[in-house]
């Protein structure tokens, strides 16, 4: 038995934020996409509830294009801790006529997934989603609230923000809203994968160096498969590569990398200049899309 | 998260054109915490608009492209770390709307960093700033003295401005080893991260050495356990049927096993049988721990009750004063109903008598029938069901609530119990 528990304050703090979410809220759902900050979120719940079982569902919304070992992961993960999965598919989104499937260079099922995300919230009246974000990613993120009320569209009102005070949180809302909720909301990305560390989570094996076969675009590696877009001159070779973030292949680059264990990703990490979200693709994305609007304004 | 890395809350304050945004930047760079895509843009931008010097207010520019469209300026949280260190900034705007900002941002701060600017001294700004931090009972402040650059180092000029804000001192609760004056300029990085050659009349540590010495377990001064039942944990699982653990957190002091415990409301008395955090066993918990605890007892605890050591009670009342700080638009006024949610316990709140609305500059107060956003007044409360408090000067997290309106659900006051 262990003599005295000096608390980690980012962990306790979002153990609480769980068990908030659990006892405020009729229908949680964890949003689970397989990757690092959603499998830190299920460690962070098993804490909150052991020796209970968690007492909500994980959703996660397959856009399809996932890499194979994310997938096989999720349902290794669900399996050994016993837990509820739910999925749901865009391509149902896409075969309902919901939403079209992007064609083309930089065409992704990303945004897609909003829609499906917004259906399985109707379909199964959850209240409040548990999601990895953290305020570290980006400079919106920056004020995101840990609990953040949405309307029945999803939508957020960034100048109407409930303000947080203490640790006190207040998700009573209203029939048809929902809230999101941030547990990591103040973990950076180090935090993270140092947490991984020293709790030794199994995570995906696209995290850690592999060789795959890719190509250069726009000075990031994507990866060369069925699912993205390659042009003809785009020239496929093969790489020794892992993945900083693992979401939708069209939307996430890999990085050049040599660390096949968790000390040489935490090493990777600590030493890295390049930010996270400048291997993701959806972000580099957005600037191209400004620049296409501008283009056509301009004609 | 390193186990060996201690955590430090900081709460920034200053006015539009102390130069927050350049420190908050330099102390990003100085701790290599900006990436090299950030630090290229800021170059970049840097030489075009023709400056010779590198402008990190940029780095926080989210913060900028704010007020050019005008629109609500929030709190932003800030992450770095130093080897043995982590920070979290919560940056406070300096604008109209600060009283609810710093209020909110200092909540969850142990310290709090108040910008002057060196040409102006202590100002009408300086003494709010310096009373909210009073108010919330932030355990440390530094004041930074920025711009030393432009009153060229001047020893004189420090000395003033200390001496001036020692007389707020003076009417405020704080002690003087509770505050920290460093001459810097954020802006060539002077007394930032490296220590001024500029000043050599100037002893003191750096502004990062200073953060970095600070113990968290000083910031938080210990007081007596408070364990707010968050959950009940009942897996009626064969492996744990009869199990009942009830989680949360524990704030102000330890609790072991075999202590002697007091259940609130119903006063029963029972032991601690066991503590445990996931998977372990531990025998006792230190403040801020989210635990489950068992009792030897079969006793009747749900969510908003709590748990705390017997012959160490709290006050249990139906009528609380309480000095609020308005953080929504919608205005208190006497008669109003509210959902008072202190901790994780809520209960029903009419506002009985609003005693007064209070000077924000230690210059006392005055009558008021309302109080209105950014407001700070002593109010008078009438509660469906008691609560069981502290004062929120002997404990932060039992002797603080906030206010929830009724039909809307917003938080609208955050309330400090006397």
């Amino acid at each position: 038995m262990n003599n005295l528990l000096i608390p980690n304050p980012k962990e306790a703090e979002s153990i609480h934020i769980i068990r908030e979410v659990a006892a405020q809220f009729e229908r949680p759902v964890l949003l689970f996409s397989g990757g690092k900050d959603s499998i830190t979120l299920v460690r962070l719940a098993q804490k909150a509830f052991y020796p209970a079982k968690i007492p909500f569902p994980l959703l996660h919304v397959d856009t399809g294009h996932n890499f194979p070992e994310t997938i096989e992961f999720r349902d290794r993960l669900v399996e050994e801790l016993g837990l509820e999965l739910i999925v749901r598919n865009v391509q149902d989104s896409i075969d309902q006529g919901k939403v079209r499937e992007e064609r083309g260079r930089y065409s992704s099922r990303n945004s897609l997934q909003t829609t499906t995300l917004l259906d399985a919230i109707e379909e199964f009246k959850f209240d409040a989603c548990i999601g990895g974000a953290r305020r570290d990613e980006e400079k919106a993120r920056a004020k995101e609230r840990v609990f953040s009320v949405r309307d029945d569209f999803g939508q957020w009102d960034e100048k109407n923000q409930r303000p947080e005070l203490f640790d006190m949180l207040n998700g009573k809302i209203h029939v048809g809203q929902n809230v999101r909720c941030f547990p990591i909301s103040n973990w950076t990305e180090l935090d993270v994968w140092e947490y991984i560390k020293t709790e030794n989570i199994e995570i995906p094996s696209i995290y850690f160096a592999h060789e795959r076969e890719v190509f250069l675009r726009d000075g990031l590696i994507w990866t060369a498969n069925e699912h993205v877009f390659r042009e003809d001159h785009e020239e496929v070779m093969v790489k020794m590569v892992r993945f900083r973030t693992v979401g939708d292949m069209t939307c996430t680059a890999a990085v050049l990398s040599e660390a096949v264990s968790l000390d040489d990703v935490v090493g990777e990490i600590r030493d890295s200049s390049i930010s996270e979200r400048g291997a993701r693709i959806d972000d580099k994305r957005s600037e191209a899309a400004m620049e296409t609007r501008k283009k056509v304004g301009y004609f | 998260m390193s186990e060996n890395r201690k955590l430090i809350k900081i709460a920034t304050a200053g006015s539009v054109d102390d130069g927050k945004s350049t420190l908050i930047g330099r102390l990003l760079y100085d701790t290599k915490s900006l990436t090299t895509d950030k630090i290229e843009a800021i170059e970049r931008s840097s030489k075009q608009r023709g400056y010779d010097y590198l402008d990190f207010s940029l780095a926080t520019d989210g913060l900028v492209a704010e007020r050019e469209q005008g629109i609500t300026i929030d709190v932003a949280h800030i992450y770095f770390n130093t080897a043995n260190t982590n920070f979290i900034v919560a940056d406070t705007p300096g604008h109209v709307e600060y009283t609810r900002n710093m209020v909110t941002g200092a909540s969850t701060s142990q310290v709090a960093i108040i910008l002057i600017d060196a040409r102006k001294g202590v100002i009408e700004q300086t003494y709010r700033h310096f009373f909210i931090a009073n108010l919330l009972r932030i355990s440390h402040v530094v004041v930074a003295i920025n711009k030393m650059d432009l009153v060229n180092y001047d020893e004189e000029v420090y000395l003033k401005i200390k001496e001036d804000f020692d007389k707020l001192v003076a009417k405020s609760d704080f002690s003087e080893d509770q505050i920290t004056f460093i001459p810097v300029s954020a802006l060539k990085g002077e007394n930032i991260a490296r220590k001024s050659e500029e000043m050599p009349w100037y002893v003191g540590n750096t502004l990062l050495d200073h953060l970095e010495v600070l113990e968290p377990a000083d910031l938080e001064p210990s007081s007596v356990a408070r364990f707010p039942v968050q959950y009940v944990i009942r897996p009626k699982t064969e492996a744990w049927h009869d199990f009942r653990g009830f989680s949360g957190m524990l704030y102000g002091g330890n609790l072991k096993v075999g202590d002697e415990v007091t259940l609130l409301p119903s006063l029963n008395t029972s032991k601690i049988k066991s503590i445990h955090y996931f998977d372990q066993e531990i025998q006792e918990a230190a403040p801020g721990s989210s635990i489950a605890i068992t009792l030897e007892t079969e006793v009747d605890l749900s969510r908003g009750d709590m748990l705390v050591k017997s012959g160490e009670l709290p006050t249990s009342e139906k009528q609380i004063s309480a000095t609020i700080c308005q953080v929504n638009n919608k205005a208190l006024t006497i008669g109003k109903k509210y959902i008072l949610q202190h901790g994780v316990n809520r209960v029903l709140a009419k506002v009985d008598r609003i005693e007064s609305r209070i000077h924000t500059d230690f210059t006392g107060g005055e009558d008021a029938h309302s109080l209105k956003l950014n407001d700070i007044g002593r109010v008078h409360f009438r509660l469906s069901k008691p609560i069981h408090f502290d004062s929120y000067k002997s404990n932060k997290s039992n002797g603080s609530f906030i206010l929830i309106d009724e039909a809307e659900y917003d938080t609208v006051s955050v309330g400090f119990i006397e």
